[in-house]
């Protein structure tokens, strides 16, 4: 069976819908430990692979907006999910579902936090997740990697490796990378554009 | 009254101020709550880094509800959190409106499309980060975190068992009790090989 379903297109907005996508958020919420990229691969996996709701395109261009947006991106990429599924109501939705773990789950850990900090057990548990999350990331990022080897996209694989050794060996923050190329980007496209219009003026 | 206000005053700020993540919030919390409001101290700005990391949920939604409680017990979580969501709100429901309306044009598309390479290097690192996290090092790795995270990716790619990430996640968690149960069994001498 192939689990890289392709999008199924949007659900029906109704109140079970609503309830789905609340307990979607909620479940996913509950697992990301160790920042917004955790939850933005567990989304990809259930929201593109698994529900179909939104394609692989759409949800990178939700991480790129999620990311240059103030505030966390867990929150900000679960309510351009919720809005492309059902609008404010559905960002708003998501965006609770996305808040509402931590907050249970900080509640409970200030009031026993002194005897859990050196738990045995909860550590324990935990050392079995971290590496299931650090392959989680790794799997979706060879998966979205795949795409631009079979088109043999060479300038994106370039733009990739170019913002690697940026990012992981010289530490430099995300944010500024990717508004850099969003002004190089958007100032050939307006440049692109505004050439072809004087050969269209020219040839009239 | 007026710390209901404090608290989400300072949250709104750290909300708004935050482009980029936890990486970004975190000396955003500090500067708010340990040296403007002196609500925590240094220590317990730790703890509160080390409750973070151990639990999931963005960083600075964990510190308005552990701040929340601490300063004005479950009333002032809740204010604090919500001025920290505030910002991203409004904002997320702006560019969500726009993103709708203007994707399919060509220059919004090429724009989006031009940085995903970006976003595919970033979540590259991520994983690179965590995985050093969970193996301890790189150098010299911690082998039961290796193995699990072998099985865990052979799992996640396998196309054969339609898993769900929760799932597989679940599995890390109960091999990780199990570790520890042997442990306990053979240190209580209750097992012996």
């Amino acid at each position: 069976m192939n689990t890289e379903v392709k999008k199924k297109g949007k659900p029906e907005v109704n109140f079970k819908f609503f309830l789905r996508l609340f307990w979607e958020t909620f479940t996913l919420s509950m697992f990301t430990f160790g920042g917004g990229f955790v939850i933005i691969s567990l989304m990809r996996k259930k929201m593109v692979a698994k529900l179909g709701w939104i394609d692989q395109d759409e949800m990178m261009d939700f991480v790129v907006i999620a990311q240059s947006a103030p505030g966390s991106v867990s929150v900000n990429g679960s309510m351009m999910v919720g809005y492309h599924l059902a609008k404010t109501p559905g960002a708003l939705v998501a965006a609770f579902g996305t808040i509402l773990p931590p907050m249970l789950i900080l509640t409970g850990v200030s009031f026993i936090y002194t005897a859990v900090q050196h738990n045995v057990w909860i550590e324990a548990a935990f050392s079995g997740m971290r590496p299931v999350v650090a392959a989680i990331v790794m799997q979706v990022s060879w998966k979205l990697f795949k795409p631009f080897l079979k088109l043999k996209a060479f300038p994106a694989i370039l733009l990739f490796v170019i913002s690697f050794v940026l990012l992981y060996i010289l530490k430099i923050s995300m944010i500024i990378i990717i508004l850099v190329m969003l002004i190089l980007s958007t100032s050939a496209n307006l440049y692109e554009m505004r050439r072809k219009k004087k050969r269209m003026e020219e040839d009239v | 009254m007026t710390l209901y206000l404090q608290l989400f005053l300072s949250f709104f700020q750290i909300g708004l101020f935050s482009i980029g993540g936890g990486y970004v919030a975190m000396p955003l919390i500090q500067s708010q709550t340990v040296y403007i409001h002196g609500w925590l101290t240094q220590a317990q700005f730790a703890d509160l880094i080390t409750i973070a990391e151990m639990t999931p949920g963005p960083i600075s939604i964990n510190a308005a509800t552990f701040i929340g409680i601490k300063i004005a017990g479950i009333p002032g979580a809740l204010i604090a959190t919500f001025g920290n969501v505030l910002p991203s709100f409004v904002i997320m429901l702006i560019l969500a409106k726009l993103y709708e309306r203007f994707r399919k044009q060509t220059i919004i598309r090429n724009v989006l499309t031009s940085v995903r390479p970006i976003v595919v290097a970033a979540i590259l690192t991520a994983g690179l980060i965590l995985l050093e996290f969970a193996l301890e090092s790189f150098k010299q790795p911690n082998i039961f975190a290796i193995i699990v995270f072998l099985m865990a990716y052979i799992l996640i790619n396998s196309k054969k068992v339609p898993m769900g990430p929760v799932a597989v996640l679940g599995i890390g968690g109960l091999i990780g009790l199990a570790k520890q149960g042997i442990i306990y069994l053979l240190e209580a001498g209750i097992v012996v090989i």
